[in-house]
């Protein structure tokens, strides 16, 4: 039997061999139909490791607390309304919950910067020394500035890239440079090393940072002075981010003085909140692609099938002279079943070799334009060949059963039976 | 006896229809045999190749084959018997399109599960039998419609089968081709003992045979011997 078997595979991929238009279209189908499920769901893994990526570089199990509502003579302003987050909170949050590795504040504008005769508008921080460490600045050049420049209010600056592409020629060193914001000279200390889009979408990098203290008394000005635009915090492990949150939301409750039937003054957000929501929109797409892929898939199945439908009519001669020299069913189960098998086979080898293909074109023209990175993966590639063989083949195998199961002579059969009918008339109404 | 058919029946139901194909026909045929059998269109004489053949099973009566009853046997047992016992020529000639006259030749042994080199050994000299010597790679559709049957022939020799069952061999060739086919038939018969049933409508290619059954509406209208049958024995007829 294996030696049959054998014979039989031969036999089946010479078969093809000499039908080779129609095995080609028929194999079409599922070469598309593999291809596509394999470069949609590599896109779509590719898209989510892009996500994950952006939302990495805000830094590691960070938590971010800002300013709620507040509510003055009925009229409740939006979120971020009140200026109800002090440096003092974030101090005291340092001191009173160990679960923090570090606390750093914030707040931003956006200003005027000059450089020479260049200029451009970017979003100014004054944030304490620590901010940079929970957001996980680097540098490609010169370093953060120190608690002595908090203290001092030094005007020292740290430069983001785009900041630098635009203040700057190429080739031109901004570390040691004087740059103004507001009128105030600052000299450049640091250039901070590209992260590139956030998980929102905006540029990152488009942004200066300055310390807290030369922020809140020289450049921005302020009504109460030590009042912060958000709080930073981060936790040594992503386990304790949960608690800590309770944690904090419980100290600046006291430290609020909020009474239990009244809301939060703030609210506070995580890396993984923020993370969750950004990795759904790409799961969301990611199972659309997939779904379309594999309605895809079938649609080629179904193409297999016809063509195979067709085929097997159309060889319903062959079957016959085969059954009249001595092929049992199952020989002809057997050759139809291994033609399908092949087709689907090879088929859907072509159809893994476009799909890894395709998703590698897909990587460089992304990677060039946005730095999203696809990520052909082992799993996908994997999963259609098996159910793909099914269908097809299956339905292959039945009809060619179906005519195998008639008897010989109703195939082959010579001269086509003369049945005489007796003709039924109606009976002639000829009175009317 | 190499066939022995006894009162057989065959009923077709199509609908509401019955169709009586066979009313009770009783045939024996020797090892050895030429028989031609004629008719009219729906006389029934397809039905009764297509039961010796073991392609079609009787709705009644016996049919046995080499004194086996085929009439108990399953499909799978009657494929066998196809596939050893009896060799089929057909009008059409029902070769495998796409493939070569070699490996038509091969088909009966590629289902008994000879090996591959037996296979091709076996069918080049069937081929060879039938005068088809260096055409082993031609297709189909490169050969002439006398050629394609002798393919069809050596396809029916290549297993050496006791019984050959033609089918109006010759009803698609021209007169010179004809002659050709029933010339090898007729050596088939003459040299090597094989039975022959021959089903044609022509009485030219009848008088190969050494006997004419004539059916009619399903039955043996008349069974007459015109020559001796050819006794092949190890010490010479």
């Amino acid at each position: 039997m294996p030696a049959f078997i054998l014979l039989t595979v031969w036999t089946a991929v010479r078969i093809l061999g000499r039908n080779r238009l129609r095995a080609g279209l028929t194999m079409l189908g599922i070469v598309i139909g593999v291809g596509a499920v394999i470069a949609m769901v590599s896109i779509g893994e590719g898209a989510k490791a892009a996500v994950a990526q952006r939302v990495a570089t805000m830094g590691t199990n960070v938590i971010m607390v800002l300013p709620g509502s507040m509510t003055s003579s009925g009229v409740r302003g939006g979120h971020g309304g009140a200026v109800t987050l002090t440096v003092s909170d974030g101090i005291d949050l340092t001191k009173r919950i160990p679960l923090l590795r570090d606390t750093g504040w914030g707040k931003r504008d956006v200003m005027q910067i000059v450089n020479g005769n260049k200029n451009w508008n970017g979003t100014v921080n004054g944030v304490s020394p620590s901010y940079l460490t929970i957001r996980d600045w680097s540098f490609t050049s010169g370093g953060p500035f120190t608690q002595q420049d908090m203290d001092t209010a030094a005007c020292v600056a740290l430069l983001g890239q785009t900041i630098v592409e635009n203040l700057f020629d190429t080739g031109e060193e901004p570390v040691g440079a004087v740059i103004r914001i507001k009128n105030m000279p600052f000299r450049v200390i640091g250039v901070l090393a590209p992260k590139g889009q956030s998980a929102q979408g905006s540029d990152q990098d488009d942004i200066i940072f300055i310390p807290f203290t030369t922020a809140e008394r020289k450049v921005f000005g302020t009504q109460f002075l030590g009042s912060v635009g958000a709080l930073f915090a981060s936790t040594e492990r992503t386990d304790d981010l949960a608690p800590a949150v309770e944690q904090i939301r419980e100290v600046l409750r006291q430290r609020h003085r909020l009474q239990p039937d009244q809301d939060d003054d703030f609210f506070i957000r995580t890396q993984v909140d923020i993370g969750k929501v950004q990795e759904g929109t790409s799961e969301t797409m990611t199972v659309m692609l997939f779904t379309i892929a594999s309605i895809s898939l079938l649609v080629g199945g179904i193409g297999i099938m016809n063509i195979l439908l067709v085929s097997v009519t159309e060889r319903t001669r062959e079957i016959g002279v085969r059954m009249a020299v001595g092929a049992k069913r199952g020989h002809i189960m057997v050759q139809f079943l291994i033609e399908a098998m092949t087709i689907s086979l090879v088929g859907g080898c072509l159809g893994i070799v476009f799909g890894v293909l395709g998703a590698r074109v897909m990587t460089v023209i992304e990677h060039r334009g946005r730095g999203v990175r696809l990520f052909p993966r082992r799993r996908p590639v994997l999963r259609p060949l098996p159910g793909q063989q099914s269908l097809p083949a299956q339905s292959h195998r039945c009809i060619a059963v179906r005519i195998a199961n008639k008897r010989p002579s109703r195939i082959i059969i010579q001269e086509p039976c003369t049945i005489h009918v007796p003709p039924i008339l109606p009976p002639l109404n000829i009175e009317g | 006896m190499l066939i022995e058919c006894q009162d057989l029946w065959k009923i077709y139901r199509l609908g509401d229809v019955e169709v009586q194909a066979l009313r009770g026909l009783t045939l024996s045929i020797e090892q050895g045999e030429f028989v031609a059998i004629m008719g009219a269109s729906g006389s029934g004489k397809s039905t009764l190749m297509n039961i010796i053949g073991c392609l079609d099973q009787p709705t009644r009566g016996r049919y046995s084959l080499n004194g086996v009853d085929v009439a108990g046997l399953r499909s799978d047992q009657l494929a066998e018997i196809r596939n050893r016992q009896i060799g089929f020529v057909f009008q059409s000639f029902n070769l495998i399109p796409r493939t070569s006259a070699l490996e038509n030749a091969q088909l009966p042994l590629f289902y008994r599960g000879v090996s591959l080199r037996e296979q091709r050994a076996m069918a080049t000299s069937a081929l060879s039998r039938v005068g088809l010597q260096g055409r082993e790679g031609h297709y189909p559709t490169q050969l002439s419609g006398g050629q394609q049957q002798r393919v069809a022939i050596a396809r029916a020799l290549v297993a050496g089968p006791s019984l050959l069952l033609a089918d109006e061999p010759t009803g698609n060739l021209d007169t010179e081709s004809s002659r050709e086919i029933m010339a090898i038939l007729d050596a088939l018969n003459k040299e090597q003992g094989m039975t022959i049933i021959l089903v044609t409508h022509e009485t030219d290619i009848a008088a190969y045979a050494g006997r004419e059954v004539v059916i009619k509406d399903g039955r043996v209208q008349s069974d007459r011997q015109t020559r001796p049958v050819a006794r092949l024995s190890p010490s010479g007829a």
